[in-house]
């Protein structure tokens, strides 16, 4: 029997898997090669320190950064302040205390949270959610931060929830059992050895909620008014790094100075994401026992 | 007995918080069914925007969506799932240094925001390489998108495979390729299934980078043609939602356009769930 030569679906395999690297690469290639022009009329300091973004001012457009990466920040912060608790403890009942039966209920719920689509959440965020918000704080502005920030804690409540989940069923069982055999309940064991053996799991759980957070876009973008304003007030209307580059590059003229700076902002995220991802995998690593 | 009573009282908190998600989900969901379901009609599905887009259907949206679902599918599957054999199988052939800047690279790109995957698309597929506004800039910038969630699960499907079935295989003169593909794939196509399923869900509901590559406002007829702009369901949401001239007015036609988008992208999630969990009980 003559056996085939199977170096060329070896190679094939080979070149599959290496795209991922190429992928990345060209995404970091496209944006810095694309954000450099910008760089010649404002300095690095000016963009990201800069207060005011007027882009489109055919006399006088400026580009300052700051009003979006606060918008981003403060949408996000708040919304991982919401999601984190309530995410932990789901985990916690999910994995430690629910019966089997519960459990079957309960986890298909989260996997549709997942799967609903970001511009479905954007939508619920703009005609009923915004609604509540508006009426419960007599907000100046309809649409705000505090508005995008519930809705964004919704949708990473799925990513908190299953990685905290599997980091507290990965602890040991006999970690659980020695401390019950102490003569503790199953509440302080949960408080003084499960959580604290899991933390680890936790806090990737709670990084990779804030990356996701972070990136998101179209349910900020309509939840949130989008005006590039600094602010720190929760029911401010504000615009975050994402809105910012879905809603403007469908105007701008390709090569221009804005097109640049929309691309800059995409640097900026790029590298945010990536440290936090970067951050988790080395911890991951270390740490060996956890996979993602 | 004190502690045993605070200790119910935390329980019961923790169980509330459960209750309120699930809540949340059935609210969620169960708001858009009641609104959308009573728009959808033979017509609603059939028929393109009319009036100005204030009235008519949206079928050029679900053709320009299924369109680029099938498109991402083409390129991102043998690409996602030749991956993950590579990582599960054949990392023995090279440098393990390799194995880990592929392994990072695709947990870094599950994490980069899919706006950074649209501007990618954007430079490279739309601009650089000329494909312009387009459902093949779309599709491609689509499917670098799923690539990390195709990969990630059809590896874990293939791990699964015990190695006795491999050690078989080989036992009997096959080759590793021989094995892999008889043995391994096969075994393992369930699991590969799901983690295509999830992958095309994502692709079907993904709208920023839409708006990056070629989704259109409004176009009179879907061309079928993947040189050409196209309208989604995912973007006429938020287009209808946002920019329409009377965003109250077409209410309804958001609501049925939502509920169309969710019920693809839901029954997909459903069928994924089903296929693993027949397959786990297979495997006990």
């Amino acid at each position: 029997m003559t056996r085939r030569d199977e170096r060329p679906i070896e190679g094939a395999l080979f070149f599959s898997a290496i795209l991922a690297i190429i992928i990345l690469g060209l995404i970091f290639v496209f944006l810095v090669k694309e954000s450099l022009p910008i760089f010649s009329e404002v300095n690095v300091l000016e963009f990201l320190l800069g207060r005011e973004w007027f882009p489109a001012s055919f006399t006088n457009p400026r580009f300052g950064a700051l009003p979006l990466i606060t918008g981003s920040f403060l949408v996000v912060i708040t919304a991982t302040m919401i999601a984190v608790p309530i995410g932990i403890m789901t985990a916690v009942y999910i994995a430690e205390i629910a019966d089997e039966r519960v459990r079957e209920i309960v986890k298909p719920m989260i996997e549709i949270l997942a799967g609903i689509p970001s511009v479905v959440y954007g939508f619920i965020a703009l005609v009923l959610l915004s609604d509540i918000v508006h009426s419960v704080f007599n907000t100046t502005y309809r649409l705000n931060a505090l508005n995008g920030a519930i809705i964004l804690s919704i949708m990473i409540l799925p990513t908190i929830i299953s990685i905290a989940e599997d980091s507290i069923v990965a602890v040991p069982k006999d970690y659980k059992e020695a401390s019950l055999a102490m003569g503790a309940t199953r509440l302080e064991t949960i408080r003084h050895v499960t959580l604290p053996a899991a933390s680890s799991g936790i806090t990737v759980a709670i990084m990779l909620g804030i990356g996701r957070a972070v990136g998101e876009t179209m349910a900020v973008l309509m939840a949130t008014g989008n005006s590039p304003v600094a602010t720190l007030d929760i029911f401010h209307s504000v615009e975050t790094m994402t809105a910012v580059i879905a809603v403007e590059m469908g105007e701008v003229v390709f090569g221009s100075d804005h097109y640049s700076a929309l691309f800059a902002i995409g640097l900026v995220l790029f590298v945010i994401t990536f440290t936090i991802n970067l951050i988790v995998d080395l911890a991951i690593h270390r740490k060996g026992s956890l996979r993602r | 007995m004190k502690k045993k009573t605070s200790e119910k009282l935390v329980f019961s908190f923790l169980k509330a918080v459960a209750a309120m998600i699930v809540v949340v989900v059935v609210g969620l969901v169960g708001y858009i069914l009641v609104n959308g379901l009573p728009v959808l009609s033979f017509k609603f599905l059939t028929k393109p925007p009319s009036n100005g887009m204030l009235a008519g259907g949206i079928s050029s949206a679900i053709a320009g969506t299924l369109m680029i679902m099938i498109l991402t599918m083409v390129f991102a599957i043998p690409i996602g799932v030749g991956a993950a054999i590579f990582l599960s199988e054949y990392t023995d052939k090279v440098d393990p240094r390799i194995i880990r800047m592929v392994r990072l690279s695709i947990n870094n790109l599950a994490g980069v925001p899919s706006i950074v995957y649209g501007l990618l698309g954007l430079g490279l597929f739309v601009l650089f390489m000329g494909f312009r506004f387009s459902v093949l800039s779309a599709s491609l910038t689509l499917s670098f998108l799923t690539l990390p969630v195709i990969i990630a699960a059809s590896e874990e499907a293939l791990r699964n495979v015990p190695m006795a079935y491999r050690e078989a295989s080989l036992a009997l003169g096959a080759t590793k390729w021989e094995t892999t593909r008889n043995v391994v794939i096969p075994t393992a196509l369930p699991g590969i299934m799901t983690a295509c399923i999830l992958g095309l869900s994502r692709a079907a509901g993904e709208t920023a980078p839409l708006l990056m590559t070629g989704a259109a406002y409004y176009i009179p007829r879907f061309s079928g043609s993947i040189f050409k702009q196209f309208m989604a369901l995912s973007t006429h949401i938020f287009f209808m939602s946002t920019q329409s001239p009377n965003p109250s007015l077409t209410r309804p036609i958001q609501y049925g356009t939502i509920a169309v988008l969710l019920i693809i992208v839901l029954s997909m999630n459903f069928a994924a769930i089903i296929i693993r969990s027949r397959y786990r009980r297979r495997f006990r």
